[in-house]
């Protein structure tokens, strides 16, 4: 049982009269629990692939099903409330709120999307703090605490509403090498602990190598995927 | 909805100089706006006052017809004798009126015995129309503030002009309806401040004195003036009064009396109305104070923070919270503006109340400014900042609410 099904996906974008074709039909199927990447070089699709599973865009056809919801035919609200109910995000650029604290980060997505009740909330916020390593920074803001940390936390408020698949664009192009092998373990550490299925993007070839599944992605098309235990063809 | 105004809190301090900018312009707007109502309202109030308690009474019924031939104080248009009476029984079941005068009005020549000019006199029962209208004695600057039988009180401009002293005989010659004329002599009793508006420069006789003058054998009245005990309930009363003088009929079925509340009576009801439309004015640029710099504000703040409303909409933010998160930062400064408004607003005019300011008004000179703010203005103005400063925010919020994430995280 795939936790996400690609088939056959197109991605079409109109530039004025111009259409470019951001994805070419491409297929693909991931399994729960899983830690996968999509490589590849800037423009093959990886990002556009991500938004489409994250239902933050729609393929211009084939079908997609994530977490046996086909996502395609999600209107606006409904999308929000299943990427509120069962993703997780994490961005390249952290992205976290200014104006909260490193706790209130994390909590954000208990509070104003999910409406947990608050004994819950504390109890999943402390775990999460706990678990990246970042509960004696939780009353400082987003502005006091370094890049590495910042991505800590924004693996926290990923992972704080226990959703099926957490995707992260890049998330260590902002961080140097020893931060980034550090959060990807985080990551990996998480995907152990809480059974999420992690896909992340990069064009690091050192950080590929630390993914158990990985999408070769060029101009649009899936060229191949690699397993830690071989090689098969796309 | 706590955490919603905590995050709108937190943003409005997160540009504190934007915020107070924009908060200080809708303050000075709303102490703009309460300090020209109080004073105008005073204004406005002493204006109304001082016609209505010193000349005019809150109404006035008449005979039907006599008010558009008021200027030529038309004795033909007198109320009988027999319609008086009704109408004296009719006033005296209404609980609302504390006290009401009759009036013979009429014009007539005053002389001094060495020059004659024209008057307008009213005979009253003194006690009755110092009841109603009781700024009357007040405005009596010389000799006795009670007018007995054989008296007259004359105004101050008559006094000057005819050299004429509290204490010297005068002679009054009238016309009576009949055509034939008649004087009596009396003597001045008190000398009348002139005020502004009809009736300011009257003189006022007893009613006996007046009937005898106008050889008229039963008592005709020219008006009722009638004073309220509650001013505020001048239109719920005329509206009673009127639809129970309009039962009285006379003989080819047409109504005996007619009913003026002071506003048809004077034109200063005109000045009255001017106020009211330049408050109305002035609230409107207060809105659009309001309006446009909360607008300014939450489009700029919609602007600066396109990326998280990105981020917050791809983790799950439904649309909705996203709108109400930027209305309620609206909502929080039209609240922070009409506080410190209303605040400063009140001691401004608290201020103006202790530095005694004087005015003045027609012939009357070193009235005081009373500036007073009701309750009720506080609300409204209050009100209309938050209602206008939600309605401000919703282009901005509504704009956020339907931003696509994928784009609003690419923004740069």
């Amino acid at each position: 049982m795939s936790l996400i099904s690609a088939d056959n996906i197109q991605k079409d974008y109109k530039t004025g009269e111009v259409t470019v074709r951001a994805l070419k039909g491409v297929s693909f199927e991931i399994a729960p629990a899983s830690f996968v990447s999509f490589v590849g070089p800037s423009g093959s699709g990886k990002t556009t692939l991500l938004n489409l599973i994250g239902c933050l865009d729609k393929p211009s056809s084939g079908k997609l099903t994530v977490a046996d919801t086909d996502v395609i035919h999600l209107d606006r609200k409904q999308s929000a409330s299943f990427r509120g109910s069962n993703i997780g995000f994490i961005f390249q650029d952290f992205n976290l709120i200014p104006v909260l604290t490193v706790y209130e980060n994390i909590e954000y997505p208990l509070l104003m999307v999910q409406s947990v009740p608050a004994g819950e909330r504390e109890k999943r916020v402390a775990a999460l703090l706990e678990a990246v390593g970042m509960i004696d920074q939780k009353n400082k803001y987003p502005d006091q605490i370094s890049g590495g940390q910042k991505q800590r936390v924004a693996v926290a408020r990923a992972l704080v509403t226990n959703p099926k698949l957490v995707l992260a664009d890049e998330p260590t192009a902002n961080l140097d090498h020893k931060t980034a092998y550090m959060v990807i373990e985080l990551m990996k550490k998480m995907r152990d602990e809480f059974k999420t299925t992690f896909i992340f993007s990069t064009h690091d070839q050192k950080i590929v190598g630390e993914a158990e599944i990985i999408y070769m992605l060029e101009d649009g098309e899936l060229k191949g995927m690699e397993t830690k235990g071989g090689k098969k063809n796309g | 909805m706590g955490n919603l105004f905590k995050i709108a809190i937190r943003n409005l301090l997160r540009y504190k100089r934007r915020t107070l900018l924009t908060a200080s312009l809708i303050t000075v707007g709303v102490v703009f706006v309460l300090v020209f109502i109080s004073v105008t309202g005073s204004f406005k109030n002493m204006m109304i006052g001082q016609i209505t308690d010193s000349m005019l009474g809150h109404m006035q019924v008449h005979r039907k017809g006599y008010v558009a031939s008021i200027e030529n104080l038309p004795l033909n248009l007198n109320l009988r004798q027999e319609d008086v009476k009704q109408l004296e029984d009719m006033l005296n079941k209404q609980a609302e009126i504390e006290a009401y005068s009759l009036r013979i009005k009429f014009g007539g020549m005053f002389s001094n015995f060495v020059e004659t000019t024209n008057i307008r006199l009213n005979g009253v029962y003194p006690d009755k129309e110092l009841k109603s209208v009781p700024l009357l004695a007040g405005r009596v600057t010389e000799g006795k503030k009670t007018l007995d039988k054989g008296g007259i009180w004359i105004p101050e401009l008559l006094s000057k002009g005819m050299k004429v002293k509290v204490g010297d005989a005068i002679v009054v010659v009238a016309t009576n309806k009949d055509g034939s004329v008649n004087g009596k002599q009396l003597i001045v009793a008190g000398v009348l401040e002139s005020a502004t508006g009809p009736g300011g420069r009257d003189g006022y006789i007893h009613i006996e004195d007046a009937m005898e003058i106008l050889r008229m054998e039963g008592m005709e009245i020219s008006e009722i003036a009638i004073r309220l005990k509650d001013f505020g309930r001048l239109n719920a009363f005329s509206k009673k009064l009127e639809a129970l003088i309009s039962k009285e009929l006379n003989q080819p079925d047409k109504p005996i009396f007619e009913l003026h509340t002071w506003e048809k009576l004077t034109p200063f009801y005109t000045i009255a109305n001017m106020i009211d439309v330049m408050t109305f004015f002035i609230k409107l640029m207060l809105i659009a104070i309001v309006l446009i710099s909360i607008m300014n504000v939450m489009i700029m703040a919609v602007y600066e923070r396109i990326r998280e409303i990105g981020t917050i909409a791809a983790i799950g933010t439904l649309p909705g919270k996203i709108l109400n998160m930027f209305v309620i930062e609206g909502f929080c400064l039209g609240i922070v503006g009409a506080a410190i408004g209303n605040v400063a607003g009140i001691a401004i005019i608290y201020t103006l109340n202790l530095l005694k300011i004087t005015y003045n008004f027609g012939q009357q000179k070193g009235l005081i400014l009373q500036a007073n703010v009701y309750f009720y203005d506080l609300i409204v103005i209050s009100a209309t900042v938050i209602i206008v400063s939600v309605i401000a925010s919703l282009q901005p919020a509504f704009k956020a609410s339907r931003m696509e994430p994928i784009k609003a995280l690419r923004h740069v």
